[in-house]
């Protein structure tokens, strides 16, 4: 059984995307007997092309994508350079994986609420700088250049790429390395940037590659930031696809092909950029400057960081205080009042979805830790290195959501299978087991292997040793990655929305619904709600092996 | 190499500590030139002593006493400006860079003739056609010799040698230490080496200090 369960891992990632992706192919070209296409043809195409707006919605999306990647990415840089071994690092360490948590929909809001006309910083700075006695007629939120959509990217993608590099940079002797090239006469931004940085960058080409995929294709944060008149490609799709209309579904067909084209047209941009940065500092990597820039670098890698992760809490305590405003006349910072009115009102309505949420994150996320642990017991019984298939795990998140799932219902549809709760957890699963892979895997390959030893020397059988040894020691990454698959599932807003056909509601897909509307009292609860469940997993990850490991003093940590 | 360094290396009155624990005692001058060998046992210390000079002493430790090259402080300093080269047991080559970018990243920026000075290096220890070769292609006393001579690029005014014997095999390891400390000698830099080997300390044929 247990040889089958790689095997089964990539079946299971591969053959959705697949399906859905040739599910969306023929219906691009005309195809889809169930609704009338029956022989090949351009027409949805045309039709595509013929809508209004079409380039700018390919532009703001490719655009939103790679700038909003390369802010992140430089960020990190700039910060694990210039920040290694101050209080900031150890703060920022410790602050990283609680940011990561929070889902996408929820920074959305609160930085919505931060920057809006009437929002927090407006409402900061008013009148004394400003003299704006009324918001200003301004759109800031929702600007048709995407300014923001790529702000909130960046704010949300920057803790995932330094939690990647974090767990990357122990491969790499880094405190060796540094202290070489200081000793010959290298500043430590500087030494960092020159030694460190050329062999971190090839470990997360992959997770910089996922979110450029993501942030080019994104639904509910451009539903929340992007530009609206028109909306990014992504959004299209979406409202086309839901197009009442059933034969508008060709074109929305069209149109998730062309998504996948300029996610791939934005991963081959980044990668030429790749060559081209690696031609252009190739001599500066050894032309022997040593201090030139270090202390500009080393302020700005400081201050950009601190100051994203501070944007990032302030717009968590906007939701906060939005969800218990009362009376709040503009310019003043605070509410005249704080109430618990919205939180009541919203109580009743919070039951179903919260049931939901919690048994779409379990299921999938069990489900996922299972089959990721049956596939590292395997490939650690049978003394296999990490299959360079590996990189398949990445699949769900480089091809864009939105260009296979529409074809996913499709496939299943075929099939026999409605959309409902099963396919939701099961779409889930897509995105979850790559996420619970990459954070256990690491702890599961270091665990010294003679503890198992140790344990069949003593007459335990495998499967017993399992159970008995290897799980209790690796108690703490189990439960983080626990942690991080609820996470994960918990934000999903498109696989729910679509696989559950709109009928199976979360915190997510109801929080993202009220976009549209422009309750932020309303927003300021829901979105909240989404943002503090992923954090109680983790408290709980944290909390739960200092518990049961109270008095064993070397497992408490 | 060409600009020889004609101070002296002084450790005055060093005393290094952990949680209380008094681990070490040295006080020495090195002359240019000269290697003083401190000898001792694993957890005796002088691995800490190194990073206390070098400037990397981790804050568990507690050091006191003056380090000075010449008439400078070199305690006052951060660890890139101190002039203290560094071998280690590695070699510890950026496997990003090339053979010749491993010397290059050693070399100062506005070094003139850079090409001739990194291909005389490789020619003095016998790799003249190493330049663009990957370092992980090269056996361990090959790589040891490039990490000599990019130390010796980077003009230090002092070198420090951590165990950098201790990987190589036997044979290896005798022209290692005929190639190192003939260098040093050449280049008149005050160096100070800590191993637990005795024929390490005979190489070198300077002072001994034993410690623990």
């Amino acid at each position: 059984m247990l040889r089958l369960a790689p095997a089964l891992i990539i079946t299971l990632l591969v053959l959705p995307v697949g399906a859905g992706l040739v599910m969306v192919m023929l219906p691009a070209f005309g195809y889809l007997p169930v609704l009338g296409g029956h022989e090949a043809s351009l027409a949805p195409w045309q039709a595509l092309f013929a809508q209004p707006g079409l380039a700018r919605s390919v532009a703001v999306s490719f655009a939103s994508g790679l700038v909003s990647t390369a802010m992140a990415l430089m960020m990190v840089v700039l910060f694990l350079a210039a920040s290694r071994g101050t209080w900031l690092d150890r703060g920022i360490r410790r602050l990283v994986s609680p940011l990561l948590a929070i889902p996408h929909a929820a920074i959305a809001f609160g930085f919505a609420f931060l920057i809006a006309p009437s929002g927090l910083v407006a409402r900061l700075l008013s009148p004394s700088l400003t003299g704006w006695e009324r918001p200003p007629d301004a759109l800031i939120v929702n600007d048709p250049w995407g300014l923001s959509l790529i702000a909130g990217l960046a704010l949300k993608e920057m803790p995932f790429l330094l939690l990647m590099s974090l767990a990357a940079l122990p491969q790499l002797q880094v405190d060796k390395r540094l202290m070489l090239a200081r000793s010959l006469g290298y500043s430590p931004t500087l030494a960092w940037l020159k030694t460190v940085l050329p062999s971190l960058y090839p470990l997360i080409r992959l997770p910089v590659y996922a979110v450029i995929a993501y942030a080019t294709s994104v639904v509910d944060m451009a539903l929340i930031l992007g530009p609206t008149l028109p909306p990014t490609l992504s959004v299209s799709i979406l409202s086309w696809f839901n197009d009442p209309d059933i034969t508008r579904r060709f074109m929305a067909s069209a149109a998730a092909v062309l998504q996948l084209g300029v996610t791939l047209a934005a991963l081959l941009c980044w990668w030429l950029l790749e060559q081209l940065t690696r031609l252009l500092t190739r001599n500066w990597l050894t032309n022997g400057s040593r201090q030139r820039g270090e202390i500009a670098l080393r302020m700005v890698g400081r201050s950009a960081l601190l100051l994203s992760s501070m944007t990032a809490l302030a717009a968590l305590v906007g939701l906060g205080l939005f969800s218990l405003a009362g009376f709040w006349r503009f310019p003043e910072l605070l509410p005249q009042m704080l109430t618990l009115d919205h939180w009541q009102r919203s109580a009743p309505m919070l039951v179903k979805p919260l049931l939901n949420t919690a048994l779409i994150g379990l299921a999938s996320t069990a489900l996922a830790t299972a089959l990721v642990l049956a596939t590292l017991e395997n490939e650690h019984r049978q003394h296999l290195q990490p299959k360079r298939a590996l990189w398949l795990l990445y699949l769900p998140l480089i091809v864009p959501q939105i260009a296979f799932l529409f074809g996913l219902i499709v496939a299943a549809e075929s099939l026999g299978i409605r959309p409902q709760l099963g396919l939701v957890i099961a779409g889930h699963l897509l995105f979850v087991l790559p996420y619970v892979y990459l954070s256990l895997a690491e702890a599961y390959r270091r665990l010294d292997p003679r503890w198992l030893q140790v344990a069949s020397s003593l007459g335990v059988s495998r499967n017993a040793a399992f159970w008995r040894v290897r799980l209790p020691l690796l108690l703490a990454p189990l439960l983080t990655a626990f942690a991080v698959g609820l996470a994960i599932s918990i934000g999903q807003y498109l696989p729910t929305q679509l696989l559950g056909a709109g009928r199976v509601t979360t915190v997510t897909t109801e929080a993202v619904a009220l976009a549209s509307g422009n309750n932020r009292r309303l927003i300021g609860v829901w979105a909240l709600v989404q943002a503090g469940l992923p954090l109680i997993g983790f408290m709980l990850a944290l909390a739960l092996p200092r518990l049961l490991g109270a008095k064993r003093r070397a497992l408490a940590t | 190499m060409t600009a020889l360094a004609t101070a002296p290396l002084r450790l005055e009155q060093i005393r290094i500590a952990l949680a209380g624990r008094a681990l070490l005692a040295v006080d020495a001058t090195i002359a240019p030139g000269e290697v003083l060998t401190v000898m001792g046992p694993s957890g005796s210390g002088k691995s800490t002593l190194l990073a206390y000079m070098a400037g990397f002493l981790d804050p568990a430790f507690s050091a006191s006493g003056g380090v000075w090259l010449g008439e400078r402080n070199l305690l006052n300093l951060p660890a890139e400006k101190r002039g203290i080269g560094l071998l280690f047991q590695d070699p510890l080559l950026f496997p990003h860079l090339s053979v010749g970018g491993n010397l290059r990243f050693g070399l100062p920026r506005h070094s003139n003739e850079k090409r001739q000075l990194v291909s005389h290096a490789l020619e003095q220890v016998g790799l003249a056609d190493f330049q663009s070769r990957d370092p992980a292609t090269l056996s361990g006393g090959q790589q040891s010799r490039v990490a000599l001579m990019r130390l010796l690029l980077s003009t230090p005014q002092a070198v420090l040698l951590d165990e950098p014997f201790s990987k190589l095999d036997t044979a290896l390891r005798q022209e290692m230490r005929a190639l190192v400390f003939s260098q040093l000698r050449e280049a008149g830099l005050p160096a100070l080496l800590v191993t637990h080997d005795h024929a390490d300390a005979k190489a070198a044929g300077g002072q001994v200090i034993e410690l623990g």
